[in-house]
């Protein structure tokens, strides 16, 4: 269902922008105001990060957003109540973005049952692939929610099939190298990337890691479905507060 | 990758998407260096010409005299280039550096012992050297750091998290995810993702190889029992190694830093506050609350300070093949101050959790049973922190009159 949603999308849009927040970073209020502007502006899905102590994949911007929410009493229990909020308020999918010790602690059929009834349409998981990840994969696929797996540009073909034969949704592909919140060279290798990524599997593309303007946006247009906004929107929250979030995304937005 | 390096459910290879290409590399060159009878013994003649392999098994004749029971013999991987079991790993990682042809590597470090045996590495072979180490253990550790900082390494303090071990491993993985082209993470210890736990032990089993070896000739019989302190594993794993299909009673000894009950210590195993998850890209005991966030841990030694232990070690707590202890910070002080007493060696703070219980257990053991106490790493390299731990007046009025000079 995730996926037929993006394919509606798209006959209206050429890309759609996909965006993320840490819960509870720097409030609960403060992730809830996020989510409104976001999705007022006309963001299509959304990333909702529960905070980890050891978030491995990511860069500094969004370590320190894990840590500042942990440190700010942020529990798995209160991530899940916040999801049922958004869900019930506002009408995109939402995904639970989050590391696998969470999942693995909380139970992983109970916390997919969680995420079926909080109306949570899948999760991204960056440190589970799928040979660790049977139970999870059962778990999701019985209560009809999309494990979203990952392609890198270090990943080849084989293992891109791979991928794609567990994945659904879409495939997020990372844009290069490195963690979260670095610079990305919006360049023809990047498109030779999405294409080889495309004739991977039939599965819509987002492509993240490093979007942070209007242009790179307009570059991704064709190559990609869905423009993954992370870090450039907790940078611009800590500097200029969630209106100029607001602003960052109708702009995005425009002419899409 | 086919073998993904399960201990009875424990370990696997926890990887994001990036890295799962340079670890299936990492693991071909693994096992062609394990299946070459000739890296093995490149490895053995490069421990025995750089470093002081094999190392000397002490009795401590004295020690056997003061507690009237079991001989107590010491295995000395204090005795080792750089003073610690840390050679071993990292120079057997850097013989496979050489045959990835990479040309940079990276590591974690808490004590510090792990970080200067990877620069002394580094410098050897040629290649440039980044250690990542937690801004706690820079503060406590400076002469460490100086000496990195000497051997041509550069040392990069971790402010994020809670700014020890475990905090300095996730920033080397974030650095290893953008230069894994040219670069090597050496992982300080048995723990990470698969090959990690498996190879290090293996380096590390030169340890045990030897002890096993040297006690027959000496004693002509096994120990009863073996002793290690347990921060990753890797010295334990190392000396555990040899004695593994013998009827020899495994012991490793966590830190019990201020006591079980007070929460602060490092005893993932031997406490009932740890208990199984997944982080740093394998799945063992970790010191974790109910959510599965990672807890503060404490330890008077900086190299016992992390959350997590071998998955290998996990599954020896499991399947009872070893059993495990806590010795609290101010137990490891005692039994460092009698050693140096009574036999003249500096064990290690991290060592002297092994000599903790060692000697508790010693008096109530038979007088011709054996026990071998690994020696993991020398103490006069911790001179500040064994000195603020004795307390030594004199030594921090020397300190003093040396800032004033500074000052001046
Ligand atoms: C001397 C010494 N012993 C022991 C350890 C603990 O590590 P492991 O458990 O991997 O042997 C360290 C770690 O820094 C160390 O420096």
């Amino acid at each position: 269902m995730l996926e037929s949603y993006i394919k509606k999308r798209l006959a209206k849009k050429d890309i759609l922008l996909m965006t993320h927040i840490v819960i509870g970073y720097p409030s609960l209020e403060d992730s809830l105001a996020m989510v409104k502007a976001m999705v007022e502006e006309g963001v299509d899905l959304m990333e909702l990060q529960i905070p980890f102590s050891e978030p491995i994949a990511d860069g500094p911007v969004i370590l320190h957003a894990n840590q500042e929410s942990l440190a700010r009493g942020t529990s798995v229990k209160k991530c899940l109540d916040f999801a049922e909020e958004v869900t019930s308020s506002f009408d995109i999918p939402f995904l639970f973005m989050t590391y696998y010790n969470i999942l693995f602690k909380y139970g992983v059929d109970r916390f997919a049952e969680q995420m079926r009834t909080k109306n949570i349409k899948g999760a991204i998981v960056p440190d589970l692939p799928p040979e660790e990840g049977k139970d999870y994969i059962d778990a999701m696929k019985q209560n009809d929610l999309a494990p979203i797996y990952i392609f890198s540009p270090t990943t080849p073909k084989e293992r891109m099939d791979y991928l794609a034969s567990f994945g659904r949704g879409f495939i997020y592909c990372v844009a290069r190298k490195g963690v979260t919140g670095l610079d990305t060279s919006f360049s023809d290798q990047l498109g030779t990337y999405l294409a080889q990524c495309r004739e991977a599997t039939s599965l819509p593309l987002a492509l993240g890691f490093g979007v942070k303007d209007k242009d790179d946006v307009d570059f991704l247009k064709g190559k990609a479905d869905i423009a993954v906004i992370g870090t450039q929107t907790i940078r611009l929250m800590e500097k200029d507060g969630i209106g100029a979030v607001r602003d960052f995304i109708a702009n995005l937005n425009e002419g899409l | 990758m086919i073998d993904r390096g399960y201990y009875n459910g424990f370990g696997g290879a926890y990887l994001p998407e990036i890295l799962v290409a340079t670890f299936d590399e990492l693991v071909e060159v693994y096992q062609q260096a394990k299946n070459d009878p000739n890296f093995w013994k490149e490895y053995t003649d490069l421990m025995s010409t750089y470093s002081c392999r094999p190392t000397p098994l002490t009795f401590a004749g004295n020690l056997t005299d003061h507690f009237k029971g079991a001989r107590i013999y010491i295995k000395r991987e204090d005795l080792n280039h750089t003073g610690a079991h840390k050679a071993n790993n990292v120079m057997g990682q850097g013989l496979l550096v050489k045959r990835m042809k990479k040309t940079r590597v990276i590591a974690e470090t808490g004590a510090g012992q792990h970080g200067v045996a990877t620069a002394t590495m580094a410098a050897k072979f040629g290649f440039e050297c980044t250690i990542y180490m937690g801004e706690v253990d820079v503060e406590r550790q400076r002469p460490n750091v100086f000496w990195m900082e000497r051997l041509g390494a550069k040392v990069v303090p971790v402010t994020e998290g809670s700014r020890i071990l475990k905090d300095a491993i996730n920033e080397a993985f974030r650095d290893w995810v953008s230069n894994m082209d040219t670069t090597h993470y050496v992982l300080g210890t048995a723990c990470g993702p698969h090959p990690f736990p498996e190879m290090v032990s293996w380096f590390q089993s030169i340890i045990g190889k030897e002890a096993r070896k040297q006690i027959l000739e000496r004693e002509g019989k096994l120990p009863s029992r073996v002793y290690a302190c347990v921060g990753g594993g890797s010295n334990a794993m190392g000396i555990f190694s040899g004695f593994l299909d013998d009827p020899v009673e495994l012991v490793g000894v966590e830190a019990g830093g201020k006591g079980l009950a007070s929460g602060q210590h490092a005893s993932r195993l031997c406490s009932s506050d740890g208990s199984i998850g997944v982080a740093q890209g394998y799945k063992t005991y970790f010191l974790q609350n109910d959510d599965g966030q990672m807890k503060e841990t404490h330890s008077i030694a900086a190299g016992l300070d992390y959350v997590g232990v071998s998955p290998i070690l996990s599954n020896f707590k499991e399947t009872g093949k070893a059993r495990f202890e806590a010795a609290t910070d101010k137990e490891v002080v005692e039994a460092m101050s009698l050693t140096m007493h009574k036999e003249g060696v500096i064990p290690a703070l991290e060592s002297a959790h092994g000599f903790v219980t060692a000697f508790k257990e010693a008096p109530e053991m038979k007088k011709d049973e054996i026990i071998i106490i690994n020696q993991s790493g020398r103490g006069d390299k911790d001179i500040f922190t064994i000195a603020d731990a004795f307390n030594d007046p004199e030594w921090r009025d020397f300190i003093i009159k040396k800032a004033e000079e500074y000052n001046a």
